[in-house]
């Protein structure tokens, strides 16, 4: 039989693909675990052993969504019947609902300021590495050092000196000064990613678009941002994930107006008991933008996390 | 189509002088040959002519006008680059018709003007593959395409051939010959392989260490080197070095080599000290009566001629003669020199004497 290195036998083959199921089996249980106690009555969600089978219920998600206030067995039964289901799935808890909870604008929130923040990040990176790796700069390496080191101390680690500028200059609890604080953490990592994917991008082409009669501008995004999409795509994913999971700064620093997701969903557990339905749904909810953004560019990430090592 | 007059250019990057005052004209239509060994400053000469690079200070006039500060899109050059630096997400129309985009040229004119050049380059049916699964070849015909799509007042190529492989690069260079004499297009191109450019060039800038070294014609360069480093980079195998110790007055016709009188151009310079008698291998030949001897070393056959390697009082030297004349490892044998092609060279600074054969050529050198 032959032998090539190049080419996999059916039986490695065979072994790569169980390893890979086995692996992707073992890190999507948590996950899995979470969509399926969103699903839960909050009784199936604490019962012992665990449920792995179970009559799925949208009280998590109900919960999640308003607020509601006990009531007496008389005044429950004077009132009209339920008008939808979700009054109806309170009522049986002897509940009726008071109104629409937080989370929807604390959801928005994390949308406005994740968002908000990695293109603020991409955009102003992609800007200084070009210039990092196009321009003779005086200082250049020193000055990339000094962005790094930006990220060399937990974030936490400024997080009073943080508090008390942003309480004092008006920024506290503000769209503005969440996205500005996020940026100001993503921007080093997203200095140093896209320097390296432009510094693989050969002069050439945009010499041969100086060349062509174009501007320089015109060469940069025409035919620089073109060649960069990958890192770039690459890049605002990880900006993202990290301004999008943030919790430390949150707490700290927004409470009402601008507080995001991460800090609010663990607020629920206080409101009625232990009510993991409700935490479980927060949670499934909360990860779907960034499943979904993550698919997106997900053709450029493959090429983007493995650091252009892949080349076509 | 233009004239293009480099004067005293210079160009040097922080400490380092990549190209140190270098003078030389390309006449309109001239195939012309940037060459010199790796390093040299070839490259950076190119791209201050296309204005990639800004001078550190001289001169360049294209057709009269001083261009050194503009930006290349001011120049109305084009540059074939050595990788080709083809849009790699555009496909072969797009990467041609780049150039006429940005001149905001109308569609119907742009499609023409692309169909035209498209079928001289014979790329007709490769228009709308992308350019990532093209053959070197391949590329380099697109290159080509878009640098002449706009026709430019002049090319700069730098060594458009080095990423071909041997063979190809064979064809490439007819293509490129050809196609030159089709357009009679100014062009500058830049090589490092001394055959190339004796095979394409209408002329050849010989350069080294950011210097020019000499310029004129591939047969002025060959037979009346400017200088021993010219002399050496030309030919295969290179000018024989033959180095001797005495004087040469103006006037003389012969020097002195380990005590036999060898005959040479007439010298228009009077010079004493380390010289050097510089000789091409085809112009050596075995004479039974030649007074000047040596033994044969070694013989390296080539078809129609040999190669002979021969130990004489003053070096070594290697003779190009014809395969079927004997030559025997050991052999000792009488050589003859044609003087009529003769250079002698100060061995101190490397410059040829001045004789009746160069003077004209070194003149202006
Ligand atoms: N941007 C730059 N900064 C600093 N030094 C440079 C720069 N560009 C070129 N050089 C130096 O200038 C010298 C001449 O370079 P150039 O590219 O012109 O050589 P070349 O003759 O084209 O050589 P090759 O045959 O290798 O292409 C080299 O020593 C090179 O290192
Ligand atoms: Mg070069």
């Amino acid at each position: 039989m032959s032998f090539s290195v190049t080419e996999a036998t059916t039986r490695q083959k065979w072994m790569a693909g169980t390893l890979v199921i086995l692996y992707a089996v073992i890190s999507l249980i948590p996950l899995v675990w979470i969509l399926m106690t969103g699903l839960k009555t909050p009784p199936d969600s604490i019962s012992y052993p665990p449920k792995v089978m179970f009559e799925p219920s949208l009280e998590g998600y109900v919960n999640l969504f308003t607020t509601r206030t006990r009531v007496s067995k008389e005044t429950l039964e004077s009132l009209p019947p339920p008008a939808n289901f979700a009054e109806e799935i309170v009522r049986n808890r002897d509940m009726v609902i008071a109104g629409p909870s937080k989370f929807g604008q604390r959801f928005m929130n994390s949308v406005i300021i994740g968002f908000g923040s990695t293109f603020l990040s991409v955009f102003l990176g992609t800007l200084a590495a070009y210039a990092f790796s196009r321009f003779r700069i005086p200082l250049a390496d020193d000055l990339l050092f000094f962005i790094l080191s930006t990220r060399m101390m937990p974030p936490i680690a400024v997080a009073i000196p943080i508090f008390l500028m942003y309480r004092n200059i008006g920024l506290s609890d503000t769209h503005l000064g969440m996205i500005l604080l996020y940026t100001a953490v993503n921007i080093s990592l997203a200095v140093w990613l896209l320097k390296g994917f432009i510094d693989e991008i050969p002069r050439e082409y945009e010499e041969a678009a100086l060349i062509d009669g174009y501007t320089r501008f015109q060469a940069f995004y025409k035919v620089v941002l073109p060649q960069a999409a990958t890192g770039i795509a690459s890049t605002a994913i990880f900006c993202l994930i990290f301004a999008w999971n943030e919790y430390a700064f949150a707490v700290l620093l927004t409470s009402g107006t601008a507080q995001t997701a991460p800090p609010f969903i663990p607020t629920i557990i206080g409101v009625g008991g232990l009510d993991w339905p409700a935490v479980a749904a927060g949670a499934t909810l909360f990860l779907i933008p960034v499943m979904i953004f993550t698919i997106m560019l997900r053709k450029h990430l493959l090429r983007g996390i493995t650091f252009g090592a892949v080349r076509k | 189509m233009a004239q293009i007059i480099i004067k005293n250019l210079r160009k040097d990057f922080g400490n380092f002088t990549a190209v140190k005052e270098s003078s030389f004209t390309i006449e309109d239509g001239e195939f012309f040959m940037l060459l010199g060994p790796s390093g040299c400053g070839k490259t950076t000469t190119l791209r201050m002519i296309a204005g990639l690079e800004l001078p550190t200070s001289g001169e360049i006039y294209l057709d009269g006008e001083e261009i050194s500060q503009r930006p290349p899109s001011q120049r109305d050059i084009a540059f074939v680059f050595q990788m080709f630096a083809l849009y790699p997400h555009l496909n072969v129309r797009k990467n041609i018709q780049y150039p006429l985009v940005s001149q905001g040229m109308k569609r119907s004119e742009i499609k023409a003007k692309v169909a035209e050049v498209s079928r001289i380059l014979g790329i007709e049916d490769i228009l709308n593959r992308p350019v990532g699964g093209l053959s070197g070849g391949d590329r380099q015909r697109v290159a080509l395409g878009r640098a002449i799509v706009r026709d430019p007042k002049a090319f700069m190529m730098d060594e458009p051939l080095g990423a071909l492989d041997a063979e190809f690069r064979e064809r490439m260079s007819e293509e490129l010959r050809a196609l030159h004499d089709r357009m009679n297009a100014t062009t500058v191109y830049v090589t490092h392989d001394q055959l190339e450019a004796m095979q394409m060039g209408d002329k050849i800038v010989v350069m080294n260490n950011a210097v020019v070294e000499q310029f004129g014609t591939p047969q002025d360069i060959y037979d009346m080197p400017a200088t021993m480093f010219v002399a050496d980079f030309i030919g295969s195998p290179s000018m024989n070095f033959l180095e001797f110790n005495g004087a040469v007055a103006e006037g003389t016709s012969s020097v002195s080599l380990n005590g036999q009188e060898v005959s040479v151009p007439v010298q228009r310079q009077g010079v004493t000290g380390n010289l050097v008698f510089g000789i091409r291998p085809e112009h050596i030949s075995f004479s039974d009566d030649g007074d000047y001897r040596g033994e044969i070393l070694a013989t390296e056959y080539l078809g129609t001629t040999q190669i002979v390697t021969i130990n004489t009082a003053n070096g070594d030297l290697k003779a190009r003669i014809n395969a079927d004349l004997p030559a025997t490892v050991g052999d000792k044998v009488g050589l003859s020199f044609n003087p009529k092609t003769v250079t002698l060279f100060d061995a101190d600074t490397g410059q040829a004497l001045l004789s009746d054969l160069n003077k004209e050529v070194l003149a202006h050198g």
